[in-house]
């Protein structure tokens, strides 16, 4: 079983700081797994995991989303950001702003737990911070 | 480290690549892998000739202190024999000491020589593995970058065919304003309910309605007093 499938197993079961964890795994050769924080649920986040590190990612918002005349301030914004938000990054991924971090591929259950609830949370809050932003 | 960051910025610059364009093209993976391989097998031959000189040095440095023991030893028979007044027996000894310390600084030349060869062989190893762990590094940046690129595409065509578009912002924001609006509604529904069901809330009601009156009124104890009073 790979490690994917045995984390949609355990985080099925598992009730988080009151939260819980609804899995889907993502077809195609790249193994992605789709999780929803109860909750939280609006922005769902997608793990997928390299030879180094499982990376869960959040899609904010596709670049063309964003006022052409405030995109350099928001990205600014971003960069300012990105040291104070807890757990997470800003980052462009294939055109899309994204949220995300990145775990050792040795983390525990509960430091995955504690990094998906705080990366939807963060989710949340950065999606009402780049609201003046878009179009 | 310099060069991978650097193909990697130049092609993830705004326009240069196509969605699905691989950053970093294969050949240049496996020149990458094909050189993680050589320095892996150099470390592991350097590994071994490490382990013969380190064998042949102690060999060596074995001989040194073999030949200066018997140097010592034969030293002593010198000194007896010159103690007996037998110059030439005593010349003899020295003779083959001769020949003992030439083969000892033979020996030592030797281990010197081992000596440097071992320094070496410790360098190249070194090299090799700083090599290895750099191209790793490189390889995992590559590697990584290309997962997120897959996954990305992954996620987009699959919400695509679940006929929910990957989260416009505004919608999402919509959404989760409503639930929130909704959550607020239900909170204060819920006071409201709980103020109404409650004694406490319908007797407030009936006291502000002045029907139901549970303060003691002056003027109306007073009006009592005075009618008490003309009874």
């Amino acid at each position: 079983m790979s490690q994917l499938q045995e984390l949609t197993c355990t985080l099925g079961e598992i009730n988080f700081e009151g939260h819980t964890f609804n899995c889907l795994p993502i077809k195609g050769s790249q193994q992605v797994l789709q999780v929803l924080v109860s909750e939280l649920d609006e922005m769902p986040i997608y793990m997928t995991i390299t030879d180094t590190q499982m990376l869960c990612i959040t899609y904010l918002c596709h670049k063309q989303e964003v006022r052409d005349d405030k995109r350099a301030e928001l990205n600014n914004a971003m960069l300012e950001m990105n040291v104070a938000m807890p757990l997470s990054s800003f980052a462009i991924v294939e055109d899309y702003y994204v949220v995300f971090g990145a775990l050792a591929t040795t983390s525990s259950t509960h430091d995955i737990c504690k990094e998906l609830v705080t990366l939807a949370a963060n989710a949340y809050d950065a999606l009402e911070a780049i609201e003046e932003f878009l179009n | 480290m310099s060069s991978v960051f650097d193909k990697l910025w130049t092609a993830l610059r705004g326009g240069v690549r196509e969605i699905g364009d691989a950053v970093v093209d294969a050949n240049g993976i496996r020149i990458f892998e094909q050189e993680i391989k050589d320095a892996q097998a150099n470390i592991a031959t350097a590994k071994k000739s490490l382990t013969e000189v380190m064998a042949r040095k102690m060999q060596a440095a074995r001989k040194v202190d073999e030949l200066a023991q018997s140097i010592r030893q034969n030293e002593g028979y010198a000194e007896k024999a010159l103690e007996q007044n037998n110059e030439t027996l005593a010349l003899d000894v020295a003779g083959k000491i001769a020949q003992m310390e030439n083969d000892r600084n033979e020996q030592l030349a030797i281990v010197t020589r081992l000596e440097g060869q071992i320094e070496q062989l410790k360098t190249h190893i070194k090299n090799a593995e700083k090599l290895i762990a750099d191209h790793e590094r490189e390889l995992a940046l590559v590697r990584t970058t290309e997962s997120v690129q897959k996954a990305t595409e992954q996620v987009v065509e699959n919400v695509a065919a679940n006929n929910s578009a990957l989260n416009s912002a505004r919608d999402s924001l919509e959404r989760i304003k409503k639930r929130q609006e909704m959550k607020q509604d239900r909170m204060a529904a819920g006071d409201i309910l709980a103020a109404e069901l409650s004694d406490g809330g319908l007797d407030a009601k009936l006291e502000a309605a002045g029907i139901k009156g549970t303060k003691a009124d002056a003027s109306a104890i007073l009006a009592r007093i005075k009618a008490n009073k003309a009874g």
